[in-house]
């Protein structure tokens, strides 16, 4: 219970994200059974945990893909279950993808594009007769999408069609199509998936960069423990959809029940 | 060179995935060397080809429509003969029963059209992929049958259909109905294909083009799926509408017949002769179900459906990726040509 500690953080500024008891329950299989914890502004958050640990289930349920059967999940104060997933990003909660999902037939530049849907306006007709409504938003939107490019590195491949890609490159386009849209949470779903050692390395480089450089919080989702360890400011681990550990990477690393979750007891 | 590597493999990619690698549309040499043709054409030719290019441009407007649908949001359709066939008819009441001017018929036919087609793409948000084929296929099936019913028959002509009026050269300009026709045919045309493409690169048109990719990806973005869809479905109506009335007043006559399955089938195969996904294409499939019956009842009159499907099966196999292949092929050629 050593993990629970860490009074320092937990009692300073209201939650940006706060996870209330959260279960889900499929079929007969609980999936996750009243898990809570808190984001704060600016916090790197890794959320660890064997497979079927239930990250993923968690994960879903921020970006609105499952609907807890218990339990509330607050942005700001305010409850995100009733609103349906494509209302989340106005909110600023951002995600990348497990494995990339991209839009594969599109460039890089429009896959970038389409990440500031949500903070942009528009309808059919002023977009068909280009109508200066339509032109000003497609110029802003530009901007920031030139900006972000640039961020990333990406401003050489801005035109080529993502599907060509390496795959560490495809991660980064889909990391600027979720900054586009001006998130205040990120929620990476095992970013580190796929990549060599030395990508991992860059990878939790850019992640703290841009925490640090654009004051987004992040949420790590992450099997790659050298990863979370590395850049995390608090780690939450869950085993069997229970939270099983909260606290510092050093924290959660020595917690007896962490280590028995990964490696086995010896009664076992 | 890269270019061609790139798309000719793709043929295990199946076709309708096959969108857009380059951009939509076609550079603006080439545009304007296109539409500078499409202006003197009707000076050199006789009245029968100027008809039929206006009938080319028509059913390119519909296969440009059906692009976007399928192109651009990913969904299929089978029944765009059903919204042709309402704009049709549209079209000709407006003008037989309600003498209204000719030109007025196209946005009432469009407008009709969005919102049978808007309407129509929300049962086919539960359904995806041939699913959705079969859905629309009815709609095909069933509109010739129900432009029959006795209790409309009285506007529609039933079985017999409607006589359109063809309209004459306004201002007393010295050029033949079919000339004025093709003119006005081709303004329309171009309107649409300017505004199609504007809304293609647009974010709208990005968003449907997200949904067509990655649904889920798409939603996380913020892009309400439910009405982008619909909206895709209403465009593709609307503009397949357009078209219909066009159609209704260049061939001067509707009966309910004329649009059966068969014809959202050809507009369904100008789609992928054109090259899925490729606006420009859609004009180059529409001249290919235009002419190539035409060529096949040359070769043969009694086998011409057989060799117009010899036709179209060496089309299919050369260029799976229909014009725009070509096109890309072309464009290569030329480049090496300028600097070898």
């Amino acid at each position: 219970m050593q993990a629970q500690l860490a009074p320092g953080r937990a009692s300073s500024a209201a939650p940006l994200l706060a996870v209330r008891d959260v279960s889900v329950v499929f079929g007969g299989i609980i999936a996750l059974n009243g898990v809570s914890f808190d984001m704060k502004q600016g916090q790197i958050l890794g959320l660890i945990g064997p497979n079927g640990a239930g990250k993923t289930t968690l994960f879903n349920c921020l970006s609105r893909l499952y609907q807890p059967s218990n339990g509330d999940i607050l942005m700001e104060g305010v409850s995100i279950l009733k609103r349906p997933a494509y209302r989340i990003a106005e909110i600023g909660i951002g995600r990348t993808f497990q494995n990339v999902a991209l839009f594969p037939n599109m460039s890089v530049l429009d896959n970038v594009r389409v990440g500031t849907h949500a903070r942009t306006n528009g309808d059919i007709i002023s977009d068909s007769l280009r109508l200066p409504r339509s032109t000003q938003v497609e110029a802003a939107l530009n901007a920031k999408v030139a900006e972000i490019l640039g961020y990333l590195d990406l401003t050489a491949v801005a035109h080529a069609p993502v599907s060509g890609l390496p795959f560490g490159t495809q991660k980064r386009v889909e990391l600027a199509r979720a900054l586009a849209a001006d998130p205040k949470i990120l929620l990476l779903d095992e970013p580190a998936g796929g990549l060599n050692h030395e990508e991992v390395y860059v990878l939790g480089d850019l992640i703290r960069r841009i925490r640090d450089d654009r004051g987004i919080t992040v949420l790590l989702v992450e099997h790659h423990m050298g990863l979370v360890m590395s850049i995390a400011d608090h780690v939450v681990a869950l085993n069997f959809g229970r939270k099983l550990a909260e606290g510092t990477p050093a924290q959660v690393q020595s917690d007896p029940d962490v280590i028995k979750a990964y490696l086995g007891s010896k009664d076992q | 060179m890269s270019t061609v590597q790139e798309s000719v493999p793709a043929a295990a990619v199946p076709t309708v995935n096959a969108t857009a690698r380059k951009s939509s549309t076609l550079g603006r040499t080439t545009s304007l060397i296109v539409l500078a043709v499409m202006l003197i054409m009707p000076l050199f030719v006789r009245n029968f080809i100027i008809f039929q290019v206006t009938m080319v441009l028509i059913y390119g407007i519909a296969v440009l429509a059906l692009n976007i649908l399928t192109g651009g949001s990913g969904q299929f359709s089978l029944g765009q003969s059903a919204f042709f066939a309402i704009g049709a008819y549209a079209a000709a009441i407006l003008i037989e029963h309600g003498n209204v001017n000719y030109a007025l018929t196209l946005p009432i036919a469009g407008v009709i059209c969005f919102i049978f087609g808007f309407l129509f793409g929300f049962p086919a948000l539960r359904l995806s992929g041939i699913y959705l084929a079969l859905a629309t296929y009815a709609l095909a099936v069933a509109m010739p049958q129900l432009l029959k019913l006795g209790v409309i028959e009285h506007w529609t002509g039933g079985v017999q259909g409607l006589v359109v009026t063809k309209p004459d050269a306004p201002f007393g300009l010295p050029i033949s109905q079919d000339m004025w026709l093709y003119y006005f045919t081709l303004a329309v045309t171009l309107a649409i294909y300017i505004a199609s493409t504007n809304l293609l690169k647009s974010r709208s048109g990005r968003a449907m083009m997200a949904i067509r990719d990655n649904e889920i990806a798409a939603s996380a973005m913020g892009v309400d799926i439910s009405l982008y869809k619909t909206l895709a479905f209403g465009i593709s109506a609307g503009i397949t509408g357009v078209a219909g009335a066009l159609g209704a007043i260049a061939v001067q006559f509707v009966a309910p017949d004329s649009y059966t399955f068969t014809l959202a089938i050809a507009l369904f195969l100008g789609m992928v002769v054109g090259g899925v996904g490729w606006l420009p294409g859609s004009f180059a499939g529409a001249a290919f179900i235009v002419f190539v019956p035409n060529i096949a009842e040359g070769i043969s009159k009694g086998l011409s459906g057989a060799f117009f499907g010899v036709l179209l099966f060496i089309v299919i196999y050369l260029v799976p990726h229909g014009a725009r292949q070509v096109a890309i092929l072309a464009e290569s050629l030329f480049n090496k040509m300028k600097k070898p």
